[in-house]
């Protein structure tokens, strides 16, 4: 925006303002050493011609003198010869203002004559244009003059001349505290027609922040209304949206250039002597524009700034149909709510039906706000708009789409990510992202923007898992399986976040309405069998990778963290699925050597016990909703599994059913005696503990015994285990084993 | 970016009616959605289209207008939906537009609506150049220079023209809503300036998006073939292939010129159903080629780049550049663009 150019400008005044500063104390020796010169020059009488030039200048003063005192007391009413004499006095002023400039206190004084109407308005005029300091300008010479013109009795034109006069000379004044006071002035001065670009000139350079006022900012617009687009006024707006943007809410043309009409132009020249005196060369002409500073590196010839649009009201293309209609009238409409106005959630909900939507629908993204009115709003045209824009620019943007040109892709990893907040707060995927995803996936090398592209992935809204599956997860799987461990990992994460998603969706969707009249009645089931379906992929895929990387912890914890959600659907989301984990995972969970997998999978049977149990109470309450019992199949192998574990863990007599091994290969390998060997005391993960456990208690042995720990001292022993954070452990214990059985 | 304040919990409502909307399949959205997945699933492209058939143009067409569309390569575009455009305000878009091309050239000076400048655009409709008449209306837009000579001999020297149209574009009209106008096919004529400056107005003003639409080699011959088979009274061109072969340092380019009554004949050999092509045809006509070409140079052209197709009917680049020559079969060569550009805004 115009910022950095009024930074700019305000960096260059500060630079000439310092220069002024410093030389307040510098040229009183500059011109003692002028002087000791001149003297030397007429001592040794050596150079005429430099004595006759002070002599001259001595001579100017005086008349400068006389002039000026002649000014100040006014016009001498009897004298007959009185125009010549001013036309004498006024020459005088002149050639030297043209010269040399004037010092501060000949400024002081003549322009307190100009403006004191004391002579004509032409006299006024020419002591006016040649108000020109040899160095500064004194403030109180300015706050004088400008109280004069309160009074009235100087002309419209000079006013004019003087705000012109002002604004050319504003850097050289030195110092603009008492001048900002008089800001209201000044602006009740834009009233005047004649005055109002050069006051808003003026007001351009004067303008704090501490000056913009939500009624100044009225005012501007009721101006702006009633004249119409001027560039002056529009500076100056533009200046007030700069320091406050929060109070205007026009949207002004940032690409136009706004200008001026250059009032320094009567003194030119003069203000080139002035600065050349004042700091040698001017660096530049100081130009008092605003405009378009920022230089985009044009990157792309099209959208050139970024990717998301700018937020900008729709005014263009709602107004095109109504011929004639101006900015006052669309300032004056009450009709709808300006975007830019837009800051805060309680001003949202007030003027929810009547907001001005941007005029690139893409903006949204980039704004909080409006993604809640996008959440709520019913206008398809809005969303298909949206997704329009999205999917167009997903397709653009993506850089596996362009053959060898990564030079974007920390764009398009920020455009993802912008994305996916926007999901995140939402709660809810966007269309565009599913079928970004659809195109994109067979083509994606599992790589580039993993992260993002996973992360969209769980925000898949909640569709038929078997027509998302040729479309997605197909891909997904071959990608699954040939990528590195850590690659699955997150897949898992990002299809346990997936889960949950849609779990919440559903479940948020099944209580928002009594279920006989939803529409959802008689496809509960139906998206049950999705969900359940989502469930089984990704037990396929957990069963193989854990083949795949050879039982690895790692990547069991990540699979297990999928079944803890799955396990609680039925408490948690109140959705009638239950969905056990497939043998190959529970038996490598089972069988881990990691204690903390072991005490992982404990906790989901607690879970999936819980989750079973108040299902069948359920049924039992209400025998109505047949069609969501569970089959006798599930409790069936969650049994199974029951059984195992406590066959393994507790009671030492392993895999009693469905598993026979040859008496005589067991005997081979040298464990014949097996039946204890996973029990809590034996099992491979949990050893570390028992050894630890029997240490504690007589720390001198050598040997230790495990089959010691029985009777009170499993006990003590569970008690152990339970302290050293095995928590899922306890809980399983607790819930699913009655302690008259202890061993 | 603002920051999302996320204790303002959102409303979860949306949620659910959208998937009530899922299981009912109502909205446009859920039917563009239902497109997409169909067209992803299976074969992108239907196996069969039809002949473009003899001057489907309807008959208010302004031939002048027509003509001048004709023996001019345009740059191809996909283009979304526009949002609230209006056939109605045509006069109003040329002011707005030359206003904004006028600030864009001159990079930012203040400039007012209708102030004079030494460009004039012009909005006009192209009657008659649609497929159905569910399809929209084409339309034509003009960057005109306004020469400084007196006024007799005012003649207008045009800059810059691009043009919008739909041919068929069923498949896409059934998924918007009314405040849409589909026109899913730009083509441009002229620097690419202008079209950028055109571009950006459009999708500022309509909230519409424009993508280069460029052609694949598998379109390519599907083009190819459907072009050969279209009856011609004369001949203009030769029938011309252009493959590109990818080698250091520079890519070698193998251009196979037929005579176009050889490829006629050649075509009517391996076309067995009336009026349509299949996959199988194309693949067959193609094959055909490379096999001919194989026998004489050694060469399997199969395993290079098809980048251009030129027949007596139309000729295509793969960078997404057109030559119609043929005013017989515009609407045809249109309908074809059109089908190609809604698959990319899909």
């Amino acid at each position: 925006m115009s910022s950095q150019k009024r930074v700019k400008d305000s960096q260059a005044q500060k630079r000439t303002s310092q220069v002024s500063d410093t030389y307040e104390t510098n040229p009183a020796g500059e011109e003692k050493e002028d002087l000791n010169d001149s003297k030397r020059s007429l001592k040794h009488g050596q150079d005429n011609t430099a004595d006759d030039c002070g002599h001259a200048d001595d001579q100017g003063e005086d008349a400068l003198q006389i002039a000026v005192r002649y000014f100040e007391k006014g016009p001498i009413k009897t004298s007959q010869s009185k125009d010549k004499i001013l036309e004498k006095h006024l020459k005088t002023v002149e050639n030297v203002a043209w010269k040399n400039g004037l010092a501060p206190e000949g400024i002081d004084i003549l322009l307190n004559v100009a403006l004191s109407g004391k002579f004509g308005s032409a006299i006024n005029t020419r002591i006016l244009k040649c108000m020109i300091p040899t160095t500064l300008i004194s403030e109180d010479s300015v706050v004088k003059a400008v109280s004069w013109l309160c009074v009235g009795k100087c002309s419209g034109s000079t006013k004019v001349l003087f705000y012109r006069w002002l604004v050319a000379m504003f850097d050289f004044i030195d110092h603009k505290d008492q001048i900002n006071l008089l800001y209201g002035f000044f602006f009740a001065s834009l009233q005047d027609d004649a005055l109002c670009p050069y006051v808003c000139h003026l007001l351009y350079l004067l303008t704090r922040k501490e000056n913009v006022k939500p009624f100044r900012v009225r005012k501007l617009l009721d101006l702006q209304a009633k004249m119409g687009m001027q560039p002056h006024l529009q500076a100056l707006l533009s200046l007030y949206k700069f320091f406050a943007p929060t109070l205007i809410s026009v949207s002004l043309p940032a690409r136009k250039k706004i200008y001026f009409k250059n009032s320094e132009n009567l003194w030119k020249a003069a203000l080139f002597a002035v600065r050349q005196r004042n700091q040698g060369p001017p660096p530049e002409p100081l130009k008092l524009m605003l405009g378009p500073a920022q230089v985009h590196p044009v990157k792309r010839k099209w959208n050139s700034c970024s990717v998301i649009p700018v937020l900008n009201s729709s005014s263009c293309s709602k107004e095109c149909g109504k011929k004639g209609m101006t900015l006052s009238d669309y300032l004056s409409s009450n009709g709808s709510f300006p975007l830019e106005q837009l800051k805060s959630f309680p001003q949202l909900l007030q003027n929810i039906h009547c907001l001005e939507l941007p005029s690139q629908m893409g903006a949204v993204l980039n704004n909080s706000l409006l993604l809640h009115y996008i959440n709520c709003v019913k206008d398809e045209s809005i969303l298909l708009r949206l997704y329009h824009w999205l999917s167009q620019t997903l397709q653009e943007e993506c850089i596996w789409y362009k053959m060898n040109n990564y030079e974007h892709g920390k764009e398009f990893t920020n455009f993802l990510d912008t994305i996916i907040r926007a999901e995140c707060f939402l709660q809810e995927g966007f269309y565009s992202c599913e079928t970004f995803l659809y195109k994109s996936l067979p083509l994606w090398d599992g790589f580039c923007c993993r992260s993002q592209f996973l992360q969209l992935v769980s925000w898949i809204p909640f569709s038929s898992f078997s027509e998302l599956k040729p479309l997605l997860f197909d891909h997904l799987a071959q990608l699954f399986f040939t990528s590195t461990i850590y690659f699955k990992c997150s897949v898992l994460q990002s299809l346990k976040e997936l889960l949950q998603n849609w779990l919440l969706w559903l479940s948020a969707d099944i209580h928002m309405k009594p279920v006989m009249n939803s529409p959802l009645e008689t496809t509960l089931g139906g998206s049950m069998n999705s969900v359940s379906e989502l469930i089984q992929y990704v037990g396929r895929l957990s069963t193989t990778a854990v083949r795949l990387e050879n039982n690895s912890t790692f990547l069991l914890h990540f699979i297990l963290d999928f079944y803890e959600k799955v396990c609680d659907i039925y408490i948690n989301y109140n959705l009638p699925l239950v969905v056990l984990f497939p043998l190959g995972i529970f038996y490598s969970a089972l069988l881990s050597l990691d204690s903390s997998i072991l005490n992982q999978l404990c906790y989901i049977m607690h879970r999936y016990r819980n989750n079973l149990t108040a299902a069948k109470k359920n049924e039992l309450v209400q025998k109505t909703k047949s069609e969501f019992n569970f089959s006798s199949k599930t409790y069936q192998e969650f049994n199974h599994y029951l059984t195992a574990m406590v066959g393994c863990l507790w009671t030492s007599r392993p895999f009693q059913k469905g598993l026979y091994i040859d008496p005589e290969v067991l005997e081979k390998a040298g464990i014949a005696e097996y039946k204890n060997s996973l029990n809590l005391v034996h099992h491979p993960a949990l050893l570390s503990y028992a050894v630890s456990f029997l240490l504690q208690e007589c720390p001198e042995e050598t040997t230790v015994s495990m089959s010691s720990v029985r009777g009170k001292k499993w006990n003590w022993y569970l008690d152990y285990l339970f302290s050293e954070g095995l928590q899922g452990l306890k809980l399983f214990i607790r819930s699913s084993i009655h302690h008259s059985s202890v061993p | 970016m603002d920051s999302y304040d996320t204790s303002e919990s959102t409303p979860r409502h949306s949620a659910s009616s959208r998937l009530k909307d899922y299981f009912i399949g109502a909205t446009p959205l859920q039917k563009r959605l239902e497109s997409v997945r169909k067209l992803t699933s299976f074969i992108p492209t239907p196996p069969r289209r039809k002949i473009p058939q003899c001057s489907q143009l309807q008959e208010d067409n302004d031939p002048q207008k027509v003509a001048f569309l004709l023996h001019k390569q345009w740059t191809l575009y996909s283009l979304t939906p526009l949002y609230k455009f209006s056939y109605t305000n045509l006069k109003e878009y040329s002011r707005l537009l030359s206003a904004f091309i006028a600030a864009e050239k001159q990079k930012g000076l203040a400039v007012e609506v209708g102030e004079d400048f030494n460009i004039k655009v012009t909005f006009s409709t192209l009657l008659g150049m649609k497929g159905t008449q569910r399809d929209s209306e084409a339309f034509l837009v003009q960057i005109l220079s306004k020469s400084q000579l007196p006024y007799e001999n005012r003649e207008h020297k045009v800059l810059w023209t691009g043009w919008f149209c739909c041919i068929f574009g069923d498949s896409l009209l059934e998924t918007v809503s009314e405040d849409f106008t589909c026109v899913p096919l730009f083509l441009a004529n002229g620097a690419e300036t202008n079209t950028a400056i055109v571009g950006t107005w459009f999708q500022k003003t309509f909230d519409c998006y424009f993508s280069p639409l460029a052609i694949n080699a598998f379109n390519l011959s599907w083009m190819a073939a459907m072009w050969t088979a279209c009856k011609m009274d004369q001949y203009m061109a030769a029938t011309e292939f252009l493959w590109s072969v990818p080698c250091s340092p520079q890519s070698l380019d193998i251009s196979y010129a037929i005579h176009p009554e050889d490829a006629k004949a050649l075509w009517d050999s391996v076309h067995k159903t009336p009026g349509e092509v299949t996959q199988e045809e194309v693949d067959l006509f193609m094959d055909c080629l490379y096999s001919h070409f194989h026998r004489h140079f050694k060469i399997h052209l199969s395993a290079t780049r098809l980048v251009r197709v030129s027949t007596s009917v139309a000729s295509a680049h793969t960078d997404g550049k057109i030559k119609i020559l043929c005013h017989k079969y515009l609407i045809g060569v249109l309908a074809y663009l059109t089908e190609l550009a809604i698959f990319q805004i899909d």
